[in-house]
């Protein structure tokens, strides 16, 4: 009994689509609007991350040190430096090493190159770059280098400088921005979601509005309210699943341009990201549409049922 | 079969639709009930479907208190009632064979059965040959005969006309009436509103007249006089 009724419900839903052709089209196009926004958001979520990513990246703090420093005791301040929980990358780079990346930097700057053939003997001393799992922790690692454990005195005699003070005003702002910006998308994110599910959940409510009469007289036929209700939730997957179909199709011409022309102004290639990660993308409005799709009817159907 | 106890029923706007209204009718009859717009017609059906509930008073359906059941049993209920309406309700994105089957589905009947039953309510009601028709497809009276085939597809024990002849010409009005008076003869009790004096006088049997909400008259020889 359940499976022939299931089976009539699941029939009833399609060809109550069918029939309904102008309305199924509508509340199929308003659908397909709500799963492109979320799907939308999707792509600038992870815009938006990779960028943050990717800035936050640049930022470092370098330890320089004085060209009498051994490496060992520069070895020792790195292995201290990288049990630190806030530290997620040191690299050191010998004073020969810095010696060499500078001559490459200033190839073409003629003076400064005989400068420093002038000088004969190395004037650079070896660097250490720290990188912090967060751009909010440098603080925290420039505190360590300035505090009175034993590996931080032995180093300070040895240390030229730390550039920690010098980035800290555009570390602040970065930190600022980032934070700025991930709370803006969210909530961006979340307005636009809510308002596009009011829009389809009304367009759902409406089309069911319009069968209210039809409602009345499955009930006084003696129909039971879950075999009413069954095909209209059966209508609400099968606008869910055919605008998650739409929504998805519409996107690959969309980010194949974006991925074309934008890929510099965003940091990265929206449409490769779009295909590694399709089949993601289509679960999650899949599932979005098909439970957003059932719960409007759901809810709009409950409305003539009472009594 | 039915009993109405003093039964009234006050709108929540102070008109009394009916007052003190006691009535039983007997498995098998055919009564008709008459009276001008507005007389309590309607509610009293309304009553007796669960639509409504009395203000005072009790409606049973054999031992059943109509009136105490919950949501599930008033289905179940209506399951052994079917219903005919002036305005038809059809199911009007379903074809004739559909909505009959509905009814059916709805009932829990099997594949089979509905396979085998439903162009047999249609050719009794002669709708045969219009069997893929919509309701819009239909006239008037190919309409009315179509919801009297859903409301008997089920062998219930009562059907309940609702001014079946209310928007039919006289030889559709006509058709419908025979119609159910073939049903009646098969055994099933059938209750009919109608203020179309024709109607009454063709059937010929009992004759229940409301006004103002009162039984007035109670005839067993099918006489209409307001």
């Amino acid at each position: 009994m359940f499976w022939t009724s299931t089976k009539r419900v699941i029939r009833a839903g399609f060809i109550n689509f069918r029939r309904n052709g102008t309305i199924s089209t509508a509340a199929v196009l308003i659908t397909t609007v709500t799963l492109s926004v979320i799907a939308g958001l999707i792509l600038l979520q992870a815009v938006l991350h990779f960028s943050l990513a990717q800035i936050k990246d640049k930022v470092d703090v370098t330890i320089y040190f004085t060209t009498t420093a051994k490496e060992e005791q520069i070895m020792t301040l790195k292995s201290s430096l990288e049990k630190l929980p806030e530290v997620a990358t040191v690299s050191y780079i010998s004073a020969e090493q810095a010696l060499t990346d500078f001559r490459e930097r200033h190839q073409d700057d003629y003076l400064t190159i005989q400068a420093l053939d002038e000088v004969g003997s190395n004037p650079l001393g070896a660097e250490l770059d720290i990188k912090a799992k967060d751009p909010s922790q440098y603080e925290s690692i420039s505190n360590f280098l300035e505090g009175d454990t034993d590996v931080a005195q032995s180093a300070n005699t040895v240390i030229e400088k730390v550039n920690y003070h010098q980035n800290k005003v555009v570390i602040d702002r970065l930190n600022a921005i980032t934070a700025g910006a991930e709370k803006l998308g969210f909530g961006i994110t979340l307005v636009l979601v809510i308002v596009s599910i009011l829009i389809m959940f009304n367009t759902i409510r409406l089309t069911i509005f319009i069968a209210r009469e039809e409602i009345g007289v499955m009930r006084l036929v003696g129909a039971d309210n879950r075999y009413i209700r069954g095909p209209f939730l059966m209508e609400g997957v099968i606008y869910g699943t055919i605008s998650s179909v739409l929504a998805m199709a519409l996107y690959y011409p969309l980010t194949l341009y974006l991925g074309k022309h934008m890929t510099d102004f965003f940091g990265m290639n929206v449409f490769e990201y779009y295909l590694s990660n399709f089949f993601q993308i289509f679960l999650i409005i899949l599932v979005s549409g098909i439970i957003l799709g059932s719960i409007s009817s759901f809810i709009a159907v409950k409305k003539y049922l009472k009594k | 079969m039915i009993y109405f106890n003093n039964v009234s029923k006050i709108y929540p706007n102070k008109s009394t639709s009916l007052a003190d209204i006691n009535l039983s009718i007997s498995p098998g009859e055919f009564v008709s009930i008459v009276g001008h717009s507005g007389a309590g017609k309607t509610t009293l059906i309304k009553l007796i479907l669960a639509e409504e509930r009395p203000t005072a008073g009790t409606i049973f359906f054999e031992s059943i208190d109509i009136h105490k059941l919950n949501s599930r049993d008033i289905t179940k209920l209506r399951k052994r009632i079917g219903v005919v309406f002036q305005d038809f309700r059809l199911l009007p994105n379903k074809n004739a064979y559909e909505n009959i089957a509905f009814a059916m589905e709805a009932a829990g009947k099997s594949d089979e059965e509905i396979a085998s039953d439903v162009p047999h309510v249609l050719e009794l009601v002669d709708l045969t040959s219009k069997m893929y028709h919509f309701p819009h497809q239909l006239s008037g009276g190919e309409r009315q005969r179509l919801a009297i085939a859903r409301a008997i597809i089920n062998q219930p024990e009562l059907i309940i006309a609702d001014e079946p002849t209310g928007n039919l010409d006289p030889i559709n009005t006509y058709e419908v009436v025979q119609i159910l008076k073939k049903i009646n003869d098969l055994g099933t009790t059938i209750i009919l509103t109608t203020h179309n004096r024709g109607v009454v006088e063709s059937i010929g049997k009992r004759v229940v007249t409301l006004d103002g909400g009162k039984v007035v008259r109670d005839d067993k020889d099918g006489k209409y006089s307001i």
